[in-house]
């Protein structure tokens, strides 16, 4: 079997992609997208520590189910936002929103 | 009615109807105003008459803190009693302010003269502010301010303390402030106002440092504490005995400085040279006001807060009396030769007025307390006080009614008014005979008095001068009465749509009633037996020499102003061409007002403002504007970091986190 | 230990799938198309699944297949549809930006995994059948699911249920065209 740690260096990995896509990403959509990849990187530690090291129960199971769910509904709003934005703006780059600044 | 129930009234009513007048001006036409603020007073009045009576007259008794019963009379010696007295302010265990009502012969003394002269006022403003000022909203103000002046004169004569005093005292310096620029439209008032309240503000600075300093020692403001047992309290605490002056400082005994500190409050108050500069031109306010506020009862408060300490002066610091009695002397003199050169009728009462309350101060000044001999001064002074408060009120209101219909206060376009105003030439009259000294008005019991005890107690030049004062006080009086009522008749007045003519009866009887009193002074119930400062009863000594010399006085100052002033002529104007620097010199005041004015310009706004002013605009202001430009280039410059980019505030974060995590780990 | 041991299927088939995660990953955020950076998000997600397949967790591989890979992916896809313009190349990122996150992005992943080298042990090979042992049925998902005793998760699913009406509802709200302002 692999050691725990392969999993978590995956994860590692996967979540500073994450983060390097959500600051370098210009369009909204791509920012949402670099989410669900951190998000992603962290259901993977959440399932790969319940499988290690705790078999027999599933918190870690049951807390990536929430995650994805949540995930769902944050897409889903989020996506609404964007194309509100859009219908605003006519863009939707990050940089449009700027209301709230001043 | 038990005392202790009604005496708070007496000071609360009028605070309640300064407030209720107040606030309800806009409400209220001008005239409902004042017969509500009357009708209030009159209630006061009757009051204070009835506190008065059962204390002089009448037998009743309160329990002190002590839990002894004191009764208003043992024997023939009135007591000291304290009515009611609560706590008010804790400075330290011992040093409490207290607030209350004292009782003793001055302060009920004071009540007659406050209510008989406030009452008096109500009703004349009545009909002088109506027809006068045109203004109703104003006359609620008037009102107003006339019940806050009540209020605050009541406390202060009836204060238990000497801070509570302090308190009143400066209340009574604002309601007069509020009373001169009542006018406030007129650059006049408003100047004036301003440096009525100026000056006496000065003053009682000094007056603080004394109570401050009296207090610290004593370690207790109440009156009674101070003068009991010939002010042995204070005599203990500034360690005086009969070879040393106790405690000194910067060379002086402390107790002087101490005690002077809080005559020159009561100076300021009672335009004492060279504190007098405000008290002519306070007559910018209206004349009933000027007649309530600055002849009768707010001006002799500097001669009642010595009269109040009186046996501290008189043990602890006889050299402050000695003092006294020099200002005094020299301001009566002063005041006196300055008012024989005012054309304004209103300025020459002033002047006379500042020359009459320095009497009562000459007057104290030159007593000591101990024995009746020497305590004949302060007994006079009390009954001066009296008698003064009563003819002056009443000459100010005769001029009232003059002013209201010449509508002018200088004596050029007036003359030949006794055809026309019989009940205010009567008046006017017997007010100039009673101030010049003439039997059997009040003003010459009290001033024979006061000549008197500086006779007998071996003050010969005082004498001599206030003897010289009262002939020219007599002139003074007599020129103005002559120049109004005589001389010759302005032809105006015959064309004039309203001819002058004796007021309606609002104006009238308090005329009336202060002439009765005038006259029938020596009726009074125990006039013989004035009031001392040992609270016992003392028949007034009269010496006939001494009467006489001051009645043939009196009697060559109203021949000379008859010679000059009755009919019109060219003497007055030929005397004065003989030396018109010196004339105009005396119609100046003397240039007091402009060495004031010196000194303030120059040593004050020049030197110690002016450095000030450097100091605030370069240091003081230089630090805030130095904190404002710090925050503003910080603030510029940091400004990006709120770029609104999310991006950036998440890179900062993970920055922010990485950090902590290898600090934490490694 | 040999490195022919490692060449185990179940190793080769984890380093397949790591690959294809991380390979998905990196072109889905580095890509200036939006479409084809949902195409390689598409792969990273499957590959995801793959490697809870992999850990025997069915029920958790097909939840990630059918939501994410299905569903949420979907919705991106829409939404590039609708948002963006087609063909039209806006991803036109400064290299000043993309410095600033490498070098977030490159501090912290040496960060983390030079602690996970130094406190973790990479030789510890758990036994090879403790997969099978313990295998979840779907009975045991759907007890912990929706039981109210220890370890079970009724309330937190409920409160999920809540939330995802309110984000129905939210999101029609916020996509919805604003008439009066028009």
């Amino acid at each position: 079997m692999i050691p725990v740690e392969f999993y978590l260096v995956v994860s590692t990995l996967l979540f500073f992609i994450g983060v390097f896509g959500f600051i370098a990403r210009k369009n909204l959509v791509g920012v949402l997208m670099s989410i669900e990849l951190i998000l992603n990187a962290v259901n993977i530690n959440f399932v790969a520590f319940n499988r290690y090291l705790f078999p027999g129960q599933l918190e870690g199971y049951i807390y990536s189910l929430f995650v994805i769910v949540v995930a769902a509904a944050e897409t889903a709003v989020a996506i609404a936002i964007i194309m509100n934005i859009y219908r605003r703006k006519g863009n939707e780059t990050v940089n449009s929103i700027k209301e709230l600044k001043n | 009615m038990e005392i202790t129930s009604i005496a708070p009234w007496v000071l609360l009513l009028p605070l309640c109807m300064f407030v209720f007048l107040g606030l309800t001006s806009h409400k209220f036409s001008g005239q409902t105003s004042a017969k509500i603020g009357t009708v209030a007073f009159g209630i006061v009045a009757i009051l204070c008459y009835y506190i008065a009576g059962q204390y002089f007259f009448g037998s009743f008794s309160v329990v002190n803190e002590n839990g002894y019963e004191v009764f208003n009379k043992t024997g023939e010696v009135y007591n000291q009693m304290t009515i009611f007295n609560m706590e008010w302010m804790k400075m330290t265990e011992n040093l409490i302010i207290h607030i209350g009502f004292y009782l003793d012969p001055i302060s009920a003394m004071m009540l007659v003269v406050i209510a008989t002269v406030s009452l008096m006022v109500h009703i004349y403003s009545y009909g002088y502010m109506f027809e006068h000022g045109h203004f109703d909203e104003g006359m609620s103000r008037y009102y107003a301010v006339l019940s806050l002046f009540s209020f605050a004169m009541l406390g202060l004569v009836l204060a238990t303390n000497i801070f509570q005093m302090y308190i009143f005292w400066e209340l009574v310096g604002v309601s007069s402030f509020l009373l001169i620029g009542y006018y406030f439209f007129k650059p006049a008032a408003v100047s004036a106002c301003k440096k009525a309240f100026i000056v006496t503000r000065f003053a009682d600075m000094f007056f603080l440092i004394g109570i401050l300093v009296l207090s610290y020692h004593a370690q207790t403001f109440d009156f009674d504490k101070l003068n009991a047992n010939n002010a042995k309290l204070v005599m203990d605490a500034f360690q005086i005995t009969a070879e040393s002056k106790g405690i000194a400082f910067l060379g002086f005994p402390l107790i002087t400085i101490a005690t002077f500190c809080i005559f020159l409050g009561g100076a300021g108050k009672s335009a004492m040279f060279p504190f007098h500069i405000w008290l002519p031109d306070a007559m910018e306010g209206p004349t009933p006001s000027s007649a309530l506020i600055h002849a009768a009862t707010m001006v002799v408060a500097g001669v009642f807060l010595v009269a109040r300490l009186f046996p501290v002066y008189s043990f602890a610091a006889p050299e402050v009396l000695n003092a006294i009695c020099y200002i005094g002397a020299f301001t009566a003199l002063f005041a006196a030769i300055i008012a024989v050169a005012q054309t304004d009728i209103k300025r020459v009462l002033a002047f006379s007025t500042i020359s009459q309350i320095a009497y009562m101060m000459v007057a104290l000044g030159v007593s000591r307390f101990g024995n009746h001999e020497t305590e004949l001064g302060f007994t006079a002074s009390m009954m001066h006080l009296f008698t003064h408060a009563m003819f002056k009120a009443m000459l100010f209101l005769c001029c009232g009614c003059i002013i209201h219909c010449v509508e002018s206060n200088e004596m050029k376009h007036m003359g030949g008014l006794w055809k026309y105003m019989k009940k205010t030439w009567i008046c006017f009259g017997i007010g100039c005979l009673a101030i010049a000294g003439i039997p059997p008005f009040s003003g010459f019991f009290s001033k024979g008095e006061i000549l008197t005890a500086c006779f007998e107690n071996g003050y010969k030049a005082i004498y001599i001068v206030m003897t010289a004062t009262a002939g020219l006080t007599s002139f003074y009086m007599f020129r103005l009465f002559f120049h109004i009522f005589h001389w010759q008749e302005n032809e105006e007045y015959a064309t004039m749509k309203h001819k002058p003519h004796d007021q309606e009866w609002q104006m009238t009887l308090p005329l009336i009633v202060f002439a009765v009193l005038t006259v029938f002074f020596f009726l009074f119930p125990g006039f013989n037996n004035g009031i001392t400062a040992t609270r016992g009863e003392m028949e007034m000594p009269t010496n006939w020499f001494i009467e006489g010399i001051s009645i043939a006085v009196a009697l060559t100052g109203i021949g000379i102003a008859y010679v000059l002033y009755f009919k019109k002529n060219d003497m007055p104007k030929q005397i004065m061409d003989k030396c018109p620097e010196l004339c105009s010199f005396v119609y100046d005041r003397m240039k007091i007002d402009e060495i004031w004015y010196g000194i303030t310009r120059s040593f004050i706004f020049g030197v110690i403002c002016k450095s000030i002013a450097w100091f605030d605009h370069n240091c003081i202001d230089g630090f805030m504007n130095f904190c404002a430009w710090i925050t503003k280039h910080t603030s510029y410059n940091t400004k990006e970091a709120q770029s609104g980019n999310v991006q950036q505030y998440v890179w900062v974060f993970i920055m922010g986190v990485i950090t902590i995590v290898f600090l934490a780990v490694y | 230990m040999e490195i022919v041991e490692l060449l185990t299927a179940n190793n080769i088939i984890f380093v397949l799938l790591s690959m294809v995660i991380l390979a998905g990953g990196l072109l889905s955020v580095l890509t200036e198309k939006l479409m084809h950076a949902a195409f390689y998000l598409f792969l990273t997600l499957v590959g995801i699944a793959g490697l809870y397949l992999h850990m025997n967790y069915e029920f958790l591989a097909a939840a990630q297949l059918s939501v994410y890979a299905g569903g949420i992916l979907m919705l991106f896809i829409f939404a590039i549809v609708l948002v963006h313009r087609i063909g039209e190349n806006s991803e036109s990122v400064s290299c000043k930006k993309k410095g600033w996150a490498a070098i977030a992005s490159f501090s912290g992943a040496v960060l983390v995994l030079a602690t996970l080298f130094i406190y973790g042990n990479f030789a510890n090979c758990p036994a090879a059948d403790a997969f099978t042992e313990s295998e979840v049925n779907m009975k045991l998902i759907g007890t912990t699911l929706l039981g109210t005793g220890k370890n079970q998760y009724l309330l937190p699913f409920e409160a999920t249920g809540i939330l995802l009406l309110a984000c129905i509802i939210g999101a029609l709200v916020i996509a919805n065209k604003e008439k009066e302002e028009k």
